[in-house]
Formats: structure tokens, sequence, C-alpha cells
């Protein structure tokens, strides 16, 4: 009888010292702050663009805007992206409390092979879309390599029998009216999630 | 030209019989045509194409963006026969190259590679040439494929041979070909400026 209320205490102690253990680490402040860290991509830049003048970040304070990373010679991802930010950008243009936002949000398609695609002819190939994307143009080599990198963006040249080819990160990034990244939109993603999530971008927007 | 020549030297028909010869020649040749024509839209719908053991279903690509110089090339092929057979090149008048190539999207990044060798067709197997997969990639392209017009091309098996085929030109972003027919909008590529 003794023994088995020794047991019991035993079981109940265990079971508040547990407790205590998980209430610590469920309300302590933790050192990491938020956990992630929304600022870490991205970063100012000023790029040139198909609108004939330089794209300063700086401008882009208050709006929110898409980023996609990608170049003319691709067969399937981009022209598809693309595609499909059109068609959802219409939309969220069909719906009344939405279109004077959706009417100010900007997609800029950032080329990955500024060897091939200059401004014009970017332009001319963006000309199959929304008139709300907009072509950036980095310079190859170091202006390339940094906004890669500011972005957390993976880009490769990659050698095909008569030429070459690019592989390179096919995510839209979603940026608030603050400049930080709030999410992303992905290639296999329904249209549906991706209209949701847009959605909640421009309605966050003041 | 050479009906009427033969004509006239030779025989010395009328010229009222030598008209009408050739009248009736333009008539067999127009009615063939038209059969021709109409043999091709009866098979529109099917649209594939036959070489030996070898079925090729639906060759199809999209419409492309203006000054896109790349567009990818899609269908599936079975292999009815008892021996394997490999697609090692494709050819296309409209594109200056068409190489096969093979894309992924591993953890968010698009990769894309050259198929060295080619594709395989091991028998009785079906290999589908898709969106995100295999695909053929026609590079540096003539003019910007239009949405509604067929690609003249010709796949070349190791053992079936020269192949012609013509591939679809489906909207600018089709995920499989007749689907959503309404989904290309107005956006065809090269036609919207």
């Amino acid at each position: 009888m003794n023994a088995l209320s020794l047991i019991r205490y035993t079981a109940w102690a265990a079971v508040a010292a547990l407790a205590i253990m998980a209430g610590y680490v469920m309300l302590a402040p933790r050192g990491g702050g938020s956990g992630l860290s929304t600022a870490s991509i991205g970063g100012p830049f000023v790029l040139a663009s198909t609108t004939g003048t330089p794209l300063d970040s700086a401008t882009l304070k208050g709006k929110p805007y898409a980023l996609f990373f990608g170049f003319t010679q691709c067969p399937d991802v981009c022209p598809t992206t693309m595609f499909e930010m059109s068609q959802n950008m219409k939309t969220l243009d069909a719906d009344p409390a939405l279109a004077a936002k959706a009417k100010a949000f900007k997609v800029y398609f950032i080329t990955v092979d500024p060897e091939r695609d200059d401004a014009s002819l970017l332009k001319d190939y963006l000309s199959a879309f929304d008139p709300r994307i907009i072509g950036l143009i980095p310079k190859d080599g170091p202006e390339l390599q940094r906004i890669a990198k500011e972005f957390h963006v993976f880009y490769e040249k990659v050698k095909t029998p008569s030429g070459y080819t690019m592989n390179h990160t096919a995510s839209v990034f979603l940026f608030d009216g603050a400049g930080n990244w709030v999410g992303s939109l992905d290639s296999q993603e329904s249209d549906e999630t991706r209209v949701a999530k847009l959605r909640r971008l421009l309605e966050r927007a003041s | 030209m050479r009906h009427v020549l033969h004509a006239g030297s030779g025989t010395g028909r009328s010229l009222a019989s030598l008209i009408i010869a050739s009248l009736r020649h333009a008539m067999l040749v127009l009615a063939g045509l038209c059969l021709t024509a109409g043999l091709a839209l009866g098979t529109a719908a099917a649209h594939e194409f036959k070489a030996g053991t070898l079925t090729i279903g639906h060759p199809w690509t999209r419409a492309t963006p203006p000054s896109a110089k790349v567009g990818g090339g899609f269908m599936s092929i079975t292999n009815n026969g008892t021996s394997p057979d490999r697609l090692v090149a494709v050819e296309c008048e409209a594109a200056g190259v068409a190489e096969i190539h093979h894309m992924a999207t591993e953890n968010g990044v698009m990769k894309m590679q050259a198929v060295p060798g080619g594709l395989e067709i091991a028998p009785g197997a079906t290999v589908k040439l898709a969106p995100g997969g295999y695909h053929v990639m026609f590079m540096e392209l003539k003019q910007p494929f239009t949405q509604g017009s067929s690609i003249k091309g010709t796949l070349v098996f190791e053992k079936a041979g020269r192949v012609p085929v013509s591939f679809k030109v489906e909207a600018i972003a089709s995920k499989a070909p007749d689907a959503h027919h309404d989904h290309g909008g107005k956006m065809h590529g090269g036609k919207t400026q």
C-alpha cells in the first residue's frame, strides 16, 4: 500500500515537472526573435528596365509587388508563369474590393540571361502578357550575381549541344508595401491557391 | 505543263478537247487535294502518327511570346513492337535547332538539360514528352508559333527511321493538348503586340 502511494506521488511529481517544463518552453522568450526573418530576402536595387527608365527599389515603398527570375529562352516555366500571373491579375481586377490595388500591383521579371535578353527583346517578349509585368535587366556579372544573392535565387548556365540554357529558381516572390518578403507562388500550385495568396497580399496593403 | 506539251505535239487533238482534258486533269487534282485535306481534317482530332510498331500520339507545342526564340514540343510515343527503339533526333524547319531535353523543378529551381543519346522507347512502353519533363526543345525559332497553326517536324528513330509529324500549336500556357480550350483567351503568342 505504501509502496503504491510512493509510486503514485512520484508519477504526479513527474507530471508536474513536465508541465512546468512545457510551460517554460512555450512561454519563454526566444533568443532568435520571431523565427523566420522576412527581412533577409531582398535588398535595395537599381536596375535597367523595359520601361526605358531604370527602376529604383526605393520607389516601390508602400506598394506590394512580385518578383520573378527567368529568361526568354525558357520553353516552359517562364512563359507559363507569366501567363498564369496575367490571368491571376485579371481575376483580382474583377473583384471590386481589390480592383484599385490590383491596378497598382506590379510584377517584375528579372532576367538571369542578360547576355541574350536585352531591354528591347525582353519588352517585346513581355508584350504577350499583362502590361503590369515589367522586365528588369541586371548587367551580366557582379550586378546579376549580387541581386540573385540578395533574393536567394539560384541560377546557372548549362551547356547544350547547340548552345546553352539556364537553370534558375522559378518561384514568384511576393513583397508587401514595406518591402518585406511575405511568401512565394509556386509554379505547381493551382490558380486558386495563387489567387488566394495574391488576394491576401493586396488586402494587407494600405 | 507536261500534259499540254504532250497533247499538243503528238496527238493532234483539237484545242477544245485539249482544254477539256486539261480541265479534267485540274479537277482530278483538285478533288485529290480536297480529299487529302478532308482526311487531314478528319484525323485532326485523333492526331496520331504511325511508323512501324511505333505510335506517336498528338504532337503539340505552345504558342510563343513575340521575340521568344524557343518552344517546347510534346507527344507520347508508344512502342507496340517486341524490340526497343530510340528517338535520337528531331528536325524542324521552323526552328534552327531542335534537341531532346529534360526539365525538372527541384526545390523551386527549374533545371533543364539535353538528353544525350536520345530517348529509349522500350517494347510495350509509352514514353511521354510533357510539360515539366521530357520535351523537344525547339530553338532559334524563325518566327513565333501561333495558336491554331501546325508546325511540321521529323522525328528520327534508330529503327523506325524518319517519321514526319506535325505539332499542333496550343495556347501559350496550355498544360495538356486540348485542355482548357478557352484558357488561352486572346493572348496568342505573336498576335498580341
